[in-house]
C-alpha cells in the first residue's frame, strides 16, 4: 500500500471522469497532427509522452517478461479553468475522427467551480435541457369541413406586426382631422433579432447579421429588424441607410451613446426604434457585462473607455429616482431626440411585477411597446445562479399582461414583445406563434439566431458557453481577430437569410390550417392547446389530450 | 356554412318570398336555425307609426312574459300593438315557447327631452336589460331587437317550415327589407342568439362562413366598454358590431367598413390617393381585420343595404335585381327565386375590394371599390 501523502489528492482535485465533458481519444486513428490541441479554445488538450507495457510471450518457450514502449498521447487537463467545455472543436478539425468530447452526467466539477471565491460565471443560456413549455403548445383549431384550410403555398399571407404606439381609432380619426401628432409605428417582421451588442458579438458576426438583415429587407421584402444591445454600433452604420433596420438600445451604462448622439445630425434615416433596457431575462437585476477579455481597441473606442477593463453596467439607470420617473423621462427624452418620429420602448426582465410596468406605460402617451425577456433568455456573461434560477418564464408573463390589456381594451395600443427561450430547442416558429397567440405582437430571438446563422455550439448541457471570456471557438463572440476571422460575414448573412426564409414558410404552414391569412393571429388563444391541465388553466387555453 | 338571402324593395312584400328563396339553397343548411330581420314594416291589422320602437323576442314562460311586461312598464313604454302570430306549434321543434313577442310601443315620455344618441342608448340598454334578465332566469326570456321599424324572428328548424309555422305566408306582415339566414350549425351550440342576423342600434348583418379571427376581434370589442358589444354566441356577430363601430362610433362613411375589415396591402395603399389615412386606419383598427371566408350582408337604419366579401373571397355572393327591387343571396339560385324577372346579365358578384351599396331609393346599385377615393375629404 502506498502512503496517503503520495496520492495527489486535494479537495479540489478532479480526475478526467469528474469533468462535465470527457475527451475520448482513439490512438489507433490519431496521426499526431496536433490540430486538435491547436484549436482547443481552453487548451485542455495536452500532448504528452506516455509509457506502456507490452507483455512478452513466446509460445515455444517458457520465457516470460515485458517490454516497455514510449508513445505520444493526449491528456485532458483537469484544472477547473482549463476543463473541456465540450465545444467539439477538436472533433471538427480532426482528419481521422480520432477525438471528441462526450457528456458526463456524473461530473463533480460543479462543486469545485468556485475556485478563488467567486461564483461561477459564463455566457450562454439557462442550463435546463429538455422540452420547454412553449415546445408543448400546439395549434389545434384547424379549419376543416366547415371552412377549408388555406393553401400555404398559394395564398397570400399578411403576417407583419406593428412596433409603436397605436392610438385608439377614435383618437386617430380626431388627430388626423385636426392635423395633430400621430405616434410613429413601424411595420416589421414579427421575428426580431434580439439585443446582442457590438462587443458581445464579434465584428464579423455583427456585420454578417446586418448584411443578412439588409438583404431580407431590400431583396426579399421581409422587414426584419435587429436590436443592437448596449454598446452602440460602428460609426459608419449610424450614418448609413441601414440604420432603419436597427433598434438602438440604451442601457444603464450608456455605452456607445456618445457616438450615437454625435451621429444624429448626420443620420440618413431614423433607426427602427429605441429600446431602453431596464432588465434582461438571463440576469434580472444585473446590468450588462462585457468582461475585459473582449474590450478590444475597437470596442474601447466605440464605448469611450480604456482597453482591457471590465465593463459592468449598473443594475439600474443611476440618474433616475424611480421607475415611473425613469420610464417617463427616458422615453420622452429619447422620443424628443428623434423629433417624435422613432418608437421608444422599455425592455424588462420577466417578472411578477411586469403588469405594473405595463400599466405605467399605458398611461404614458410616448411609450411604444413593452418588451419582456423571460428566464430562458441568453446572455454574453452572467452568474450561473442568475442564468439558471432568477427570472420569470415568459409564457404566463406575456399572457397575464395581454389579458390585462384586453380588460382595458388597449391590446392594440401597446404591443407586447416576448423573448426568452424562443427557439431554445430549434422550434422557433412553434414557440413564437404560441407566444403571439397568447398575446405577444412579436418575439425577439438571440441564441437561436447565433445557432442557426453562425453555428453557435452552446447548449443547455453547459456545452461551450464561454461567450464571456472571448474565446468563442466559432468566432461569434470573440474580439480576438485570430479567432473571429474564422467566421466569414458572408456566410453569416447567407445563413441568416435562409433562416428567415424558412421561418416565413413555417409561419404560413401554421397559419394556413388555422384559416388565418389576413393578419398575424395575435391573441388567437382559441387555436392553442396543451396536454397539461395546470398549464392550460394558467394560460387560459384549451387542455387537450 | 350558412345560406343567406336578402331582398329589398320599394314596395312591401311578404317575408315568405325570401323563405322560398332559402328553399332553393337548401343544400347549404341543416335546419339548426332560421333568422329573419324585417325592416320597413307594414301590418295588415295595424297602422305602424314611424319612430315607435318595436320589441322582438321570445318569452319562454308566462313568468318571463310577466317580467317583460314589468320591465317595459317600469321604463315607461306604452304598448300600442301586440302582434299575435298564428303559430302552428306542431311544426316547431322547441317546446318552451310561451309567446313570440312582436310588439310596438310608444317611447317613454321621459325620453322626449333626450338627444337622438341618448334615445338610441336607452333602447339598446333596455334590450340588453331584457336579455340579461332572461339569462338570470335560466334563459327564459330572449330579446332580439328593440328598435323602430325592425322586427326579428329566430327559431330552430327548417326555414320554410318555420315560415309556415309562423303563418308568414298569410300577408299579415310585410316589409321593404327582409333578411333570412338558414343556419349551418358549426362550432357553437344551437342557441337562438347565435342565429343571424345580428342587430345593434339599427345596424344589422348576416354572414356565411366562419370567422377564424373571431376571438381576437371579440376580445377587442369587449374591451371597448360599450354595453352593446356583448353576446358573441356566434363568431359572425362581430361583423355587425364592426359595422356599428365604424359608422356609429367612429362616424366614418359606410365605405370605411371594408377598409377596416379587409384593408388594402402596403403596395395598394402606396398607390391610393388617401393611402396615408388608410394606412393609419389599418393600424388602429388592426384587431378588427377579419379572416373569412365570408360574405357579409348588412343594412342600416336608413334602409341602405350592403354586401361585402372577405379578402379571400372564398364565399361568393350575388346581387341582382332591377330598379326598385334588389336581391342578394349566397347562391345565384337564391336571387333567381326572389327576383326571377330581372336582367341576369347585370347580376354582380363583388370581388374582394368591392362594397355593393343599395341606397334607400333602390334605383341603382353603387359598386364602390377600395381602390377608389375615400369619400371623407377632410380625413385625407
Amino acid at each position: 500500500m502506498v502512503s496517503i501523502r503520495s496520492i495527489p489528492s486535494r479537495p479540489g482535485s478532479l480526475s478526467p471522469n469528474d469533468l462535465p465533458w470527457i475527451i475520448q481519444h482513439r490512438e489507433d486513428r490519431c496521426t499526431l497532427c496536433g490540430k486538435c490541441a491547436a484549436v482547443c479554445p481552453v487548451n485542455t488538450l495536452k500532448l504528452t509522452y506516455m509509457r506502456k507495457r507490452m507483455p512478452k510471450i513466446v509460445l515455444n518457450s517458457s520465457e516470460r517478461g515485458s517490454s516497455f514502449k514510449t508513445f505520444v498521447g493526449i491528456r485532458q487537463n483537469t484544472d477547473v479553468g482549463r476543463r473541456c467545455i465540450g465545444c467539439g472543436s477538436c472533433a471538427m478539425v480532426c482528419p481521422n475522427e480520432a477525438i471528441g468530447p462526450v457528456f458526463n452526467e456524473n461530473d463533480r466539477y460543479r462543486f469545485q467551480a468556485t475556485a478563488g471565491g467567486d461564483a461561477t460565471k459564463r455566457g450562454g443560456r439557462r442550463n435546463e435541457p429538455g422540452g420547454s413549455l412553449l415546445d408543448r403548445i400546439i395549434f389545434n383549431r384547424i379549419s376543416m369541413l366547415t371552412d377549408p384550410a388555406l393553401d400555404a403555398g398559394r395564398h397570400e399571407f399578411a403576417y407583419n406586426t406593428l412596433l409603436g404606439r397605436v392610438l385608439p381609432p377614435e383618437e386617430y380619426v380626431r388627430r388626423k382631422l385636426s392635423g395633430e401628432w400621430i405616434p410613429p409605428v413601424r411595420e416589421i417582421f414579427p421575428f426580431i433579432i434580439g439585443s446582442m451588442s457590438f462587443g458581445a458579438l464579434s465584428p464579423n458576426m455583427w456585420l454578417g447579421l446586418l448584411q443578412g438583415v439588409a438583404y431580407c429587407n431590400e431583396v426579399l421584402g421581409i422587414p426584419v429588424v435587429m436590436a443592437t444591445g448596449e454598446g452602440g454600433c460602428p460609426p459608419w452604420v449610424l450614418r448609413s441607410p441601414f440604420l432603419k433596420y436597427i433598434i438602438l438600445q440604451v442601457a444603464s451604462g450608456y455605452f456607445g451613446w456618445d457616438e450615437i448622439i454625435r451621429a444624429i445630425p448626420e443620420m440618413q434615416c431614423d433607426p427602427a426604434a429605441i429600446e431602453i433596457k431596464y432588465g434582461q431575462g438571463a440576469k434580472p437585476g444585473d446590468g450588462g457585462l462585457l468582461m475585459w477579455f473582449k474590450v478590444s481597441k475597437l470596442i474601447a473606442r466605440l464605448r469611450g473607455v480604456p482597453e482591457g477593463v471590465d465593463l459592468p453596467s449598473p443594475p439600474v439607470h443611476q440618474t433616475l429616482y424611480s421607475i415611473e420617473e425613469s420610464v417617463m423621462k427616458m422615453i420622452q427624452s429619447m422620443s424628443m431626440a428623434w423629433n417624435f418620429k422613432v418608437p421608444v420602448y422599455p425592455k424588462i426582465s420577466g417578472s411578477t411585477s411586469a403588469k405594473s410596468v405595463l400599466n405605467n406605460l399605458v398611461r404614458n402617451p410616448y411609450a411604444s411597446a413593452l418588451m419582456i425577456d423571460g428566464i430562458d433568455g441568453g446572455t454574453g456573461a452572467a452568474y450561473d445562479i442568475s442564468l439558471n434560477a432568477t427570472g420569470h418564464p415568459i409564457a404566463s408573463n406575456v399572457r397575464d399582461c395581454y389579458l390585462d390589456l384586453c380588460k382595458q381594451g388597449k391590446q392594440n395600443e401597446i404591443p407586447i414583445f416576448a423573448a426568452g427561450g424562443v427557439g431554445k430547442n430549434g422550434n422557433v416558429v412553434q414557440n413564437a406563434l404560441a407566444l403571439i397567440m397568447l398575446g405577444a405582437s412579436g418575439v425577439h430571438m438571440g441564441k437561436f439566431i447565433m445557432q442557426s446563422a453562425a453555428g453557435c455550439l452552446g447548449s443547455e448541457k453547459n456545452r461551450c458557453n464561454v461567450c464571456n471570456v472571448g474565446i468563442c471557438p466559432k468566432g461569434i463572440t470573440s474580439q480576438n481577430p485570430k479567432i473571429y476571422r474564422r467566421l466569414d460575414p458572408d456566410d453569416v448573412a447567407h445563413r441568416l437569410v435562409e433562416t428567415f426564409q424558412a421561418i416565413q414558410v413555417e409561419v404560413k404552414k401554421v397559419m394556413a390550417p388555422l384559416g388565418r391569412s389576413q393578419s398575424l393571429p395575435i391573441g388567437m388563444s382559441d387555436a392553442l392547446g396543451i396536454a397539461d391541465k395546470d398549464a392550460a388553466d394558467r394560460l387560459n387555453i384549451r387542455y387537450v389530450c | 356554412m350558412c345560406r343567406l338571402a336578402m331582398k329589398t324593395a320599394s314596395e312591401t312584400f311578404s317575408p315568405f318570398t325570401v323563405l322560398e328563396a332559402m328553399e332553393s339553397m337548401q343544400e347549404g343548411y341543416d335546419g339548426s336555425g332560421l333568422g329573419l330581420l324585417l325592416r320597413g314594416l307594414e301590418f295588415s291589422d295595424y297602422k305602424y307609426q314611424a319612430g315607435d320602437p318595436i320589441l322582438s323576442g321570445i318569452a319562454h314562460t308566462p313568468e318571463a312574459l310577466h317580467r317583460l311586461n314589468a320591465i317595459m312598464d317600469g321604463k315607461g313604454f306604452e304598448l300600442k300593438y301586440d302582434h299575435e302570430f298564428e303559430v302552428k306549434r306542431s311544426m316547431i321543434e322547441a317546446q318552451d315557447r310561451h309567446k313570440y313577442v312582436l310588439r310596438v310601443y310608444a317611447q317613454p315620455k321621459a325620453w322626449d327631452s333626450f338627444s337622438k344618441d341618448e334615445v338610441e342608448g336607452e333602447l339598446m340598454m333596455t334590450r340588453i336589460g331584457l336579455r340579461l334578465d332572461g339569462a338570470a332566469h335560466g334563459d327564459d326570456l330572449t330579446a332580439f331587437s328593440l328598435w323602430p321599424d325592425v322586427a326579428m324572428i329566430k327559431e330552430v328548424g327548417w326555414p320554410l317550415e318555420i315560415g309556415q309555422a309562423f303563418g308568414l305566408n298569410n300577408d299579415r306582415i310585410k316589409s321593404r327589407i327582409c333578411f333570412a339566414q338558414g343556419r349551418q350549425n358549426t362550432n357553437y351550440g344551437i342557441n337562438l342568439y347565435a342565429c343571424h342576423p345580428f342587430f345593434i342600434q339599427g345596424v344589422a348583418t348576416m354572414t356565411n362562413g366562419e370567422n377564424t379571427a373571431f376571438v381576437p376581434i371579440m376580445d377587442w370589442l369587449s374591451g371597448k366598454s360599450f354595453p352593446g358589444y356583448m353576446g358573441y354566441q356566434s363568431d359572425s356577430e362581430v361583423f355587425a358590431h364592426i359595422l356599428h363601430y365604424v359608422t356609429k362610433q367612429l362616424k366614418l362613411p359606410l365605405q370605411a367598413y371594408k377598409h377596416v375589415m379587409t384593408p388594402l396591402n402596403n403596395k395598394e395603399l402606396a398607390a391610393h390617393p388617401q393611402g396615408d389615412f388608410l394606412l393609419g386606419l389599418r393600424n388602429v383598427c388592426r384587431r378588427l381585420i377579419i379572416d373569412g371566408p365570408n360574405a357579409v350582408i348588412g343594412s342600416l337604419p336608413d334602409e341602405t343595404c350592403l354586401l361585402v366579401m372577405d379578402a379571400k373571397k372564398l364565399r361568393p355572393a350575388t346581387v341582382g335585381g332591377k330598379p326598385g327591387e334588389w336581391a342578394v343571396a349566397s347562391e345565384i339560385c337564391g336571387v333567381d327565386a326572389m327576383i326571377p324577372d330581372r336582367d341576369r346579365s347585370k347580376d354582380f358578384q363583388p370581388m374582394r375590394e368591392h362594397t355593393v351599396i343599395i341606397p334607400p331609393d333602390r334605383q341603382e346599385l353603387e359598386i364602390w371599390s377600395q381602390f377608389d377615393q375615400f369619400p371623407l375629404v377632410q380625413a385625407a
